[in-house]
């Protein structure tokens, strides 16, 4: 009937909201290159980008960033993938009670989880005689992640043939072969996701860190923050712009290697 | 693999990072200065009512507004070839990728006086301010959660058997009626995970507020976070109060759809 017409309207509906979210990123990307400290055009100049590697402090925090994301993420999934199996082997009541606890830090806001860490880490440090700092922001990182690795392993495991285990075993492999190459190989895509987005959430994290970081610890988030405050400096827009570039490269990466998996089972089939 | 041990080390995780600061939070919540057992938080917290509805009600705008731009826009996701489906949400996930921080500041740069939305505004004859007020935090909130309300929608309606459709089709239904009867009442558990997404960080989150509104658009995290330092007891009054009004939320989401969506 009229359905190129709805072809064309749907392409510009959705050509706004790409131009809506992506407008704002451009904007940051060709300032970043402006020879002006305003929002005035001075001509082409890449020394924002020289301010930008020159400022250790942000550089340090971009480090200070990946490692946090890097270990609370593989620590978080690990944590998770065996927690989501043992509490697959409990039954009802008990079960339903501490998947609820554990969803208790996806629901509540990351303000509330922030400040009742804070209470927790300051109590704790009172006693133990230790500050905040790079750990204590780890540690919470690795609480707020865990809840997610379990959410994304938790439907593998149930659709996971229960006999494969002793089918396993029955073939000869020992209990950790069994376990580490078998149970673990099928519930991958959901540990994988479970990593992913826990990595996602740390990098992203501004909140939490904020109130678990201490005097001396900075992340991306925090630096960025402490920043704004004094000023806005145009080098923030420099390094926009080459976190956009990372990130377009990572998915292009992640999509062209999907593309590749689906293509060789497709072969397969 | 039969074993419960597994989960011993995230049970005593969550009693040590989850449950023990909880109950902390709401010990300080109900004790005074001089530490002894008090209402006086809540009496204070209650002075900012008004920062509660109006969070609340920055919360539903921005959420409502998420809904409507993306109901339709999943549904046409839907409606493209497998390989470009793909691609457009790719594009839709790239911007939560770049930190939170810098997303709010690229709007400082856009609504600013004399910026990019102003000029274009002045070239067209109309003058205004964009920036330090209510209508650009809740720019700044759909900005931030849009692809929260995408997501699950999409994901919903793309699991919509297309069967079904054919079916309905077969037996004499426009595609208005399929609409109505098919894939609206199929997609409702994706509206109700994706609202639940976007409200209740926008509800609670700090800083967009602080730097896109005005003075009269404080909202809750924001005063919870600029009392953090001086009254502890009643910014953990306030956090309860937040919690128990998300907790409500969720509870009433939930009488909606089943469980699963909102997980």
């Amino acid at each position: 009937m009229n359905s190129k017409k709805n072809g064309f309207l749907s392409k510009i509906y959705l050509a706004l909201i790409m131009f809506f979210l992506y407008a704002p990123i451009g904007v940051m990307i060709f300032f970043s290159f402006n020879n002006g400290r305003t929002i005035v055009w001075k001509g082409f100049s890449l020394k924002w980008y020289e301010a930008l590697f020159n400022d250790n402090r942000l550089m340090g925090a971009l480090v200070n960033t990946l490692l946090i994301a890097v270990l609370a993420s593989l620590f978080a999934t690990i944590l998770g993938t065996a927690a989501a199996i043992g509490i697959s082997n409990f039954k009802g009541k008990k079960r339903a009670v501490i998947q609820n606890i554990s969803n208790i830090s996806i629901i509540s806001p990351d303000i509330v989880m922030g400040m009742s860490l804070m209470l927790l880490f300051t109590f704790l440090g009172v006693i133990f005689n230790f500050q905040m700092g790079f750990v204590t922001v780890l540690l919470s990182h690795i609480s707020f992640c865990v809840p997610f690795v379990v959410l994304n392993v938790m439907p593998r495991i149930k659709r996971m043939d229960p006999n494969i285990y002793d089918a396993a075993l029955d073939l000869g492999c020992n209990q950790r072969q069994a376990f580490f190459k078998v149970v673990i190989h099928e519930l991958m895509p959901g540990i994988a996701s479970g990593f992913l987005i826990s990595f996602t959430y740390s990098l992203d994290d501004f909140i939490i860190t904020h109130f678990t970081q201490g005097t001396k610890f900075q992340n991306l988030s925090t630096e960025i923050y402490a920043m704004l405050k004094r000023e806005i400096p145009p080098k923030v827009n420099a390094l926009s712009a080459l976190l956009f570039l990372a990130i377009i490269i990572i998915m292009v990466i992640i999509n062209l290697r999907d593309r590749h998996e689906e293509k060789v089972k497709g072969e397969m089939k | 693999m039969k074993s419960k041990k597994l989960s011993i080390p995230y049970i005593i995780w969550m009693l040590i990072f989850t449950m023990i600061p909880l109950v902390m939070i709401f010990i300080s919540a109900f004790t005074n200065k001089n530490g002894s057992f008090s209402l006086e938080p809540f009496q204070k917290a209650f002075e900012h009512t008004g920062v509660f509805t109006k969070s609340l009600w920055i919360a539903f705008i921005s959420t409502l507004i998420c809904l409507v731009l993306a109901y339709p826009l999943a549904y046409m996701i839907t409606k493209m070839k497998r390989s470009t489906q793909r691609t457009v949400i790719m594009l839709m996930m790239i911007p939560m990728w770049m930190n939170f921080l810098l997303r709010i500041y690229a709007w400082i740069i856009l609504l600013q006086d004399n910026g990019p939305v102003d000029q274009v505004m002045s070239f067209f004859g109309i003058h205004g301010h964009y920036i330090n007020n209510t209508g650009a935090v809740i720019v700044g909130m759909v900005y931030e959660y849009l692809p929260f309300m995408v997501l699950p929608i999409y994901t919903v309606m793309s699991k919509i058997d297309g069967g079904l459709i054919e079916a309905a089709q077969d037996l004499g239904s426009n595609g208005f009626d399929v609409f109505r009867r098919i894939v609206f009442p199929l997609s409702i558990p994706g509206i109700i995970s994706g609202i639940t997404m976007v409200f209740v960080p926008s509800a609670s989150t700090f800083l967009v507020a602080q730097y896109l509104g005005g003075n009269d658009d404080k909202m809750i995290g924001d005063v919870i976070e600029s009392y953090f330092m001086t009254d502890q007891n009643m910014a953990s009054a306030l956090s309860l109060v937040l919690m128990v009004f998300i907790f409500v939320f969720l509870v009433i989401m939930n009488l909606f759809g089943d469980e699963e969506a909102i997980a």
